[in-house]
């Protein structure tokens, strides 16, 4: 016994406790404030496994902008609360649902403790073949490298799902403004904030993109944090939410897939296949990509969190 | 933390994706489903990340091919969520439904 393994065994606890109280919790403004508590327990959990690039992102995305969306969204919500309460299922229903849970939970907890020893592992050719894209962290090797065309496609599905959130503006709003006019309270204390955290935070933001060439980082969290900032100004009241009908927008939005397309092919006369980097240009390539991605996917993840527009532009 | 620690937190997914799977099927507000839903896909991010810590060699802390998938994982699990909130507001404003429900069953919609 050491405190390494009291610290996983609290971390663990407590992280069980804080899922379960989200779940039975009747508010569900509670529960969303657990969720986020929650989100930023398992970033820990993420650092303990030495995962420190999903730890960022499960800490920035799914602790903070994944709680900021649901927040917005029980305040709109409210209303129909103790409506929907009413239809909570009855106990036998509960415990068959119980009975199902606990079956899958048992399912998994055999497969985890009946995983194959030696343990398959692909860290041994990500390790023989990193030299060859000069970057030191091995994470953003398989993300913009060895696997790049899975990172391609995920950045066209943020684009698919912000078209598909689009589609469900009302017809007369279509090029109209996502959310509500926020007031600017110039005293106020969001206000001040949203003066003050921005400039840090996009230097921050950079700076995360940088390093993560070579340690934990990379355009996913750099991206988020951009994303962070700019909603904080928007909710401030201090900038306005663009016109989806923007054609800026609309460009900025799919810059970083386009610059990574136009990459991918130009690999294939320069370097012999689609997204292959040419011999000793991989980092500065990479860097290219990840710097327009950086800029689209934090306007995306920026207006997945606004929403579909709700007044003219 | 040596890797065979790491099974603690293989189990501690595993119970997650149960909780998740009970709040889903129990709780009838669609964005407690959504939130439950989100929980499940954590627990199972984090099998893949025990996995991942189990694969560790020559230096590193894991094996970054599946940490790089999580990590793609956690961002689409995101779009999802927003698409899936987007719509439950949408078809709360257009019919005030409060859960998904057909009309009969539960509380009559109000116009």
């Amino acid at each position: 016994m050491n405190m390494a393994l009291l610290f996983d065994g609290s971390l663990i606890v407590l992280i069980l406790a804080v899922a379960v109280w989200t779940m039975a919790v009747r508010n569900s403004f509670a529960a969303v404030i657990g969720y986020a508590t929650y989100g930023l327990l398992l970033a820990l959990a993420w650092v303990r496994l030495a995962a420190v690039d999903a730890a960022l992102t499960e800490a920035a995305i799914g602790g903070g902008l994944t709680s900021v969306l649901l927040i917005r969204a029980v305040v709109r919500l409210r209303s129909s609360e103790s409506a929907a309460r009413a239809e909570t299922p009855g106990r036998v229903s509960r415990l068959l649902a119980a009975v199902l849970a606990g079956s899958v939970t048992a399912a998994l907890a055999l497969v985890v403790l009946t995983l194959p020893e030696p343990a398959p592992t692909l860290a041994p050719q990500v390790a023989a073949n990193i030299a060859s894209t000069s970057l030191g962290n091995a994470v953003t090797g398989v993300l913009l490298s060895f696997r790049a065309i899975d990172t391609l496609l995920e950045a066209v599905v943020l684009v698919f799902a912000l078209i598909a959130v689009w589609t469900l503006t009302p017809d007369p709003l279509w090029g109209g403004r996502p959310g509500p006019r926020y007031e600017l309270d110039e005293n106020g204390m969001l206000a001040y904030l949203a003066r003050l955290l921005p400039p840090l935070g996009i230097v921050v933001a950079v700076y995360v993109l940088w390093v993560g060439a070579d340690l934990p980082g990379g355009k996913f969290q750099a991206g988020t944090l951009l994303a962070a900032m700019w909603l904080l100004a928007i909710m401030a009241g201090l900038v306005e939410a663009p016109p989806i009908s923007q054609r800026w927008l609309r460009g900025a939005l799919v810059l970083g897939t386009v610059v990574f397309l136009a990459i991918g092919f130009a690999g294939v006369p320069l370097a012999g296949a689609f997204l292959a980097y040419p011999e000793g240009h991989a980092k500065p390539l990479i860097i290219a990509i990840e710097a327009a991605s950086m800029l689209s996917i934090a306007l995306t993840l920026g207006l997945l969190v606004l929403g579909p527009p709700e007044r003219g532009a | 933390m040596s890797v065979a620690e790491s099974t603690f937190y293989g189990l501690c997914a595993a119970a997650l994706v149960g909780i998740g799977l009970y709040g889903l099927i129990v709780n009838p507000q669609p964005l407690r489903k959504i939130l439950s839903f989100n929980l499940v896909g954590s627990g199972v991010f984090l099998i893949f990340g025990v996995v991942a810590r189990r694969g560790a060699a020559l230096g590193m802390g894991g094996d970054p091919v599946p940490q790089a998938l999580v990590i793609t994982g956690i961002v689409v699990a995101f779009s999802a969520t927003a698409l899936a909130v987007a719509l439950v507001v949408r078809l709360h404003e257009t019919t005030g439904a409060a859960t998904l429900m057909p009309a009969d069953a539960g509380e009559p919609p109000t116009p």
